[in-house]
């Protein structure tokens, strides 16, 4: 059983002592802080209220520039939005159709089935209405940085409105503690009440990148839920079948001098 | 051992027939296995279950996978998000690799320490660094096909690796990538020989077992089963050690697969693709990181021949070096257990390719573990240094001068000596 225990040790260092190392940001961008999120623990799950007013600062906010290419309204129905109400968001856009028989390409309501339209028809457009930065697409944003969520709440609060003295700042950049080389070409998107929640949520800068990030999580790992209750099941029932297949071991092996 | 009498009649039919169940028998039954094998001799089964769980996960996606530039990356989000447990299978199958790796090295350190290299078991060692150049490959062909930014650079890298070659490296990556870029063609030969690749590695594993069976396996202590008494048979005792092994490796591959499925990841591979940006690390996987770090650590000339071209063969005889080792070991006897000088050695080896990993992860002018004034470079050349005089050194030396403990007569005296001091 020590050799045993040994040999998972040697398994997981040789696990973390690798990819430690490879996560770590470099340069003189500092590390943004870990924050407590919902979905934190094993047992963590989300919010969804936070998720739909996450989703409000998205609507209201984000989608402005930044599309949502691998999300479509029926989705919803992850953050707790029931059919009618997906019903009528997605009939609050315009999704452009066909060719109908006439061979015309036409703009009609949207549909549950329909993805969130994106806000540019292609990055030449983004990118000449963004001084020449392209918007990113936000669906998998959270899983695409290091730090993830952390890295996500950390730029969208860590914006300052001066540079600090000596730093050259281009026109048209903002300065921001959190990105690589700190010249964002996005203006600081968040401030207190750009969005209004009716739940009683306080209407903060920081509430409202908190609660974006949350849906943004959603937007990039929807299977969350559904991974770790799963996992919890499976992992218990390993332990006990490990646990029976020790019992069996020692059994078999009892009479061989090993 | 005599061949086995059916006495069902339906079996009796088949294996008259041919000796599929007599076969199973000998070889998965009765196969005669040395009784004091420890836990480390449980990697090799969990390699090919491994194997098994990629061929199948990797079936399931392929399904609903689409190699083209345009699509790939859309179809993988696809397979996480409107798939039926699409996200299971990905995730099992991403993870697999690492675990595939995580066991393989085990494995083969295993054989480094136990001497399961040295005669009569060359074959059956040169056949797993054939399996290991496969896995390679397959790893490396797999990583490229979700077409994130870690793909396609990655891809860029490694296949530009070959134009070091003088004269044929140029043309020899144009024909690698079916252009003058990595494109839709590199993507297409990628998945299909990604596709094509678990199969080679199935055959080499027959042939290892193949091997494995004529030579039986090695044990703890280096000493060959002389008597029956120093056997048991393969079933009960090691299948069911097996499985008991097999919980508990499922147990750590499922705390990835559901808990932390983008730990072992680069996030740059959720950004798709794009030939325009360059991501500021390129980082390949964490099992190539040792290796990576070798063909980094030559950054200087010999005889003219360009750095570039020497990392590439550095990288490469790392591994062929592995093919030799039956000779450069010297030493009568197998097992380190019994070689009090070349453990240290070995140990010694096993923290040097931890540090060749930690240097392949990191930039090379940044201060190794933050000593000031240590660069990543000059700590991956030293290691480097090692890893090759470990083989090309100390394997011939110590074996020759080392004065070794006295082995015990046969595997089952050593137990019970272990038995009576325990």
């Amino acid at each position: 059983m020590r050799k045993l225990a040994l040999t998972a040790i040697a398994a997981a260092f040789a696990v973390t002592a690798f990819t430690g190392g490879a996560a770590k940001a470099a340069g003189d961008t500092p590390v943004p802080a870990a924050q407590e999120w919902s979905w934190n623990s094993i047992f963590g799950t989300y919010d969804r209220a936070q998720l739909q007013r996450g989703f409000q600062v998205y609507k209201n906010v984000c989608a402005g520039c930044h599309s949502l290419r691998f999300i479509a309204f029926r989705n919803l129905d992850g953050i707790g939005f029931n059919e009618d109400q997906i019903k009528a968001i997605a009939a609050e856009y315009d999704v452009e159709d066909g060719p109908n028989d006439d061979g015309d390409m036409f703009t009609r309501p949207g549909k549950p089935s329909d993805y969130f339209p994106s806000p540019f028809p292609n990055e030449k457009a983004a990118a000449a209405s963004n001084g020449g930065a392209i918007p990113p697409d936000l669906s998998l944003m959270n899983k695409a940085r290091v730090g993830g969520p952390d890295y996500v709440f950390g730029l969208l609060t860590g914006y300052e409105e001066e540079a600090p003295e000596g730093f050259d700042l281009s026109d048209g950049k903002s300065y921001n503690h959190y990105f690589p080389g700190h010249q964002i070409s996005m203006a600081p998107p968040l401030y207190d009440e750009a969005v209004e929640y009716a739940d009683g949520t306080p209407m903060t800068l920081e509430q409202h990148a908190r609660d974006v990030t949350a849906f943004l999580n959603w937007t990039a790992q929807p299977e969350l839920e559904a991974r770790k209750s799963l996992g919890i099941k499976v992992i218990l029932f390993l332990i006990v079948l490990t646990a029976m297949m020790y019992a069996v071991k020692r059994k078999i092996w009892r009479d061989i001098e090993h | 051992m005599s061949a086995p009498v059916w006495n069902n009649k339906v079996v009796k039919w088949v294996d008259d027939r041919l000796p599929v169940i007599s076969m199973l028998h000998h070889s998965a039954y009765e196969y005669p296995t040395p009784k004091n094998l420890s836990y480390m001799w449980n990697f090799g089964s969990l390699a090919g279950f491994v194997l098994v769980t990629m061929i199948l996960s990797g079936i399931f996606l392929v399904m609903n996978y689409t190699p083209h530039t345009s699509m790939a990356f859309e179809s993988v989000e696809r397979i996480m998000r409107d798939v039926n447990y699409g996200w299971l299978i990905r995730y099992i199958h991403m993870n697999g690799a690492s675990m595939f790796f995580i066991v393989v090295f085990l494995h083969m350190f295993r054989g480094l320490y136990y001497g399961s290299y040295k005669a009569p078991r060359e074959m059956l060692w040169w056949i797993g660094i054939l399996i290991l150049l496969a896995m390679m490959a397959t790893a490396f062909m797999g990583y490229v096909l979700p077409w994130g930014q870690m793909s396609f650079w990655g891809a860029t890298v490694i296949t530009n690796l070959f134009s070091a070659f003088p004269i044929i490296g140029d043309p020899l990556v144009t024909w690698l990538w079916g252009g003058f870029s990595v494109d839709n063609p590199t993507l297409n030969r990628f998945f299909s020989l990604h596709y094509l690749m678990p199969f080679v590695i199935l055959g080499l594993v027959v042939l290892h077992v193949w091997a494995l069976h004529s030579v039986r396996s090695n044990n703890p202590t280096g000493v060959e089963i002389k008597t029956p008494q120093d056997s048991i048979p393969f079933h009960p005792y090691y299948t069911i050690k097996d499985l008991f092994g097999l919980g508990v490796f499922l147990i750590f591959f499922c705390a990835f697969v559901f808990f932390a499925p983008d730990y072992l990841g680069h996030p740059d591979n959720y950004i798709p693709a794009n030939p325009l940006v360059t991501p500021p690390h390129i980082v390949p996987e964490w099992y190539f990181l040792p290796f990576y770090a070798i063909l980094r650590s030559i950054d200087f000339t010999i005889f003219g021949i360009p750095a570039k071209l020497l990392g590439v063969l550095a990288m490469f005889a790392s591994i062929v070096i592995l093919f030799v080792i039956p000779w450069l070991d010297t030493s009568k006897v197998r097992s380190s257990k019994f070689r009090p000088v070349y453990k240290w050695f070995f140990w010694l080896f096993v923290i040097d390719t931890f540090i060749l990993g930690y240097c392949g992860a990191k930039a090379p002018d940044d201060d190794f573990m933050g000593i000031p004034g240590l660069r990543v470079i000059v700590m991956g050349q030293l290691s480097t240094l090692y890893y090759f005089a470990h083989f090309l050194v100390v394997m011939p030396l110590v074996g020759k001068m080392e004065r070794t403990k006295p082995l015990p007569v046969s595997i089952s005296e050593s137990v019970l000596k272990e038995g009576a001091n325990a």
